[in-house]
């Protein structure tokens, strides 16, 4: 199996078309307030339609990790061991990504500081972030 | 609800692998083996309920088993929980039956994910496959992850729910993996995802596993004296996907308990053993943890301590579980639940009391929990 496919849609759009610019944006409901991700046509809080796109910090911090020893398709033989990060940004919203410099997760605890950094791989613009020293440098 | 339906006659299949053969097979034998263990006639059967089977889902599926059992139920159905869903079932077929439109019901499961495709397993997760998250396990490992920052329990604690749940396994001779596994071998297993390694993770099997249900006074006049009554059910839906969690740590799995030990009037220190969904090793010490079986962060130095086996503190998942008995979602654990309150298990607690099973689905998504009392 190859690198998967990001499946575009009219809802998720602006979120990839934003990485592509450097730009990591969440959605945001105007009714209520509600900030989240991953992209959704309504409000899961107030159910409010046309949620507004919002560009993020870049800010966050650890949640949890994963370190993958198994290369589940043929793509990620040459890149395990690999992390996958629960990061939570400061607006909120959560993602899972990876963390460029955790040595596939050694360096990794909780509540660590990191920033995003935005890598292009198979033409697609994904967002990483880098551990940070103290939580104001970006 | 409480004590007013039974489950009168189980059966299973050999676990593992059944290559050539196929789901619905599987169900039929699972299905024969309950009718007969419940000493009724198939045309008794009026309900029909089946669990999707995972490694493929397909539309009116309930059918295509209701015809392979050459039955022609009054309430059929497949129903999709994930691996909450044969105690789902059973509560609504529990119900159907409390309501008087039903009489009789078979509860069942079938897969071949083992010989044929266990690619739900494996499977990318979504967009976030761009960063590599692929898989069940992954949801579990960073469950896991985050039991470990928040508790920073040894490694063995983990290990011995593998451990022991192995051991009973090895007894088992229906059993899918009956080797057993030493703590130092649990040690030095290899990471799947870290920080799971090998011997947290279930199994993945064939199999197929049935149970039939009818009214306490249905199974008095049959006088089926072995029936096991269901003393509680509860569930819970936790909906949101593991990384969304404001607490990875906190799942609906507590609601689902909490309800059930209200319906059965009992409390946790009433169990005397417990069939807990052991798809992974952490899993089980959730679970514990959620259903107050266990201080939080202490399920398992408590399992070190005080034993898991059937002279333990709290004799878990005596017939080996998804760690060894079957990698199939669930129903084995409310069979071997009913043997051990019959008293007919192979590794026999000494009166038991009562017996609590977990059932979860997903990432700990869905949750049902069942509560089995003493014999009529
Ligand atoms: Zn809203």
């Amino acid at each position: 199996m190859s690198f998967p496919t990001v499946n575009i849609t009219d809802v998720n759009r602006p979120y990839w078309d934003g990485l592509a610019e450097g730009k990591l944006r969440y959605q945001c409901c105007e009714a209520c307030g509600n900030t989240w991700l991953p992209s959704r046509a309504n409000c899961p809080k107030c159910l409010a339609a046309d949620p507004k796109w919002r560009e993020a910090s870049g800010r966050g911090r650890v949640i949890s990790w994963v370190v993958y020893h198994t290369a589940y398709t043929d793509h990620l033989k040459a890149r395990v061991p690999y992390d996958v990060t629960l990061v939570e940004l400061d607006e909120g919203p959560r993602l899972l990504t990876n963390v460029i410099d955790s040595e596939a997760g050694k360096k990794l605890t909780p509540d660590a500081p990191v920033a995003l950094s935005i890598e292009s791989e198979e033409g697609v613009s994904i967002p990483r972030f880098r551990l940070q020293q103290n939580h104001g440098a970006l | 609800m409480r004590g007013k339906v039974v489950i009168a006659g189980v059966g299973n299949t050999r676990y593992g692998k059944h290559p050539g053969r196929d789901r619905i097979d599987l169900i039929v034998e699972a299905a024969r083996n309950a009718i007969f263990d419940a000493g009724i006639s198939k045309d008794m059967l009026d309900g029909l309920f089946v669990k999707m089977a995972n490694s493929e889902p397909s539309i009116l599926y309930g059918q295509k088993v209701s015809e392979a059992l050459g039955l022609r139920p009054t309430i059929g159905c497949s129903l999709d929980q994930g691996g909450a869903a044969n105690i789902g079932l059973i509560t609504y077929a529990a119900m159907a039956i409390e309501a008087g439109m039903i009489d009789t019901a078979l509860v069942c499961y079938g897969d071949t994910a083992r010989t044929g495709s266990r690619a739900v397993y494996h499977r990318p997760r979504g967009d976030d496959a761009v960063v590599g998250w692929y898989s069940t396990a992954a949801g579990y490992a960073m469950i896991h992850q985050a039991y470990r920052n928040r508790y920073q329990p040894r490694d063995e604690e983990f290990g011995i729910v593998a451990v022991q749940t192995r051991e009973h396994g090895s007894e088992n001779p229906d059993a899918h993996l009956r080797m057993p596994l030493t703590m130092d071998a649990y040690l030095s297993g290899p990471f799947v995802v870290e920080p799971l390694r090998r011997d947290d993770c279930c199994l993945v099997s064939d199999g197929g596993a049935a149970v039939i249900l009818m009214s306490v006074e249905r199974a008095k006049q049959l006088g089926r004296h072995a029936a096991v009554p269901i003393l509680g059910l509860g569930q819970g839906q936790e909906s949101w996907d593991v990384h969304l969690r404001e607490d990875l740590l906190r799942t609906k799995a507590e609601d689902s308990a909490r309800a059930a030990f209200k319906m059965a009037g009992i409390a946790p220190s009433d169990i005397g053993v417990a069939q807990i969904y052991d798809c992974f090793t952490v899993t089980v010490l959730q679970t514990l943890e959620d259903y107050g079986l266990a201080p939080r962060g202490q399920a398992g130095s408590k399992a070190l301590a005080e034993g898991l086996g059937i002279d333990g503190w709290l004799p878990l998942n005596t017939s080996g579980g998804l760690l060894s008995e079957s990698g199939t979602p669930g129903m084995q654990l409310i069979i071997e639940g009913v043997r051990q309150m019959r008293g007919d298990a192979r590794l026999q607690v000494k009166n038991p009391g009562a017996c609590i099973i977990s059932n979860q689905g997903g990432s700990m998504h869905t949750h049902a929990t069942l509560v089995l009392g003493e014999p009529l």
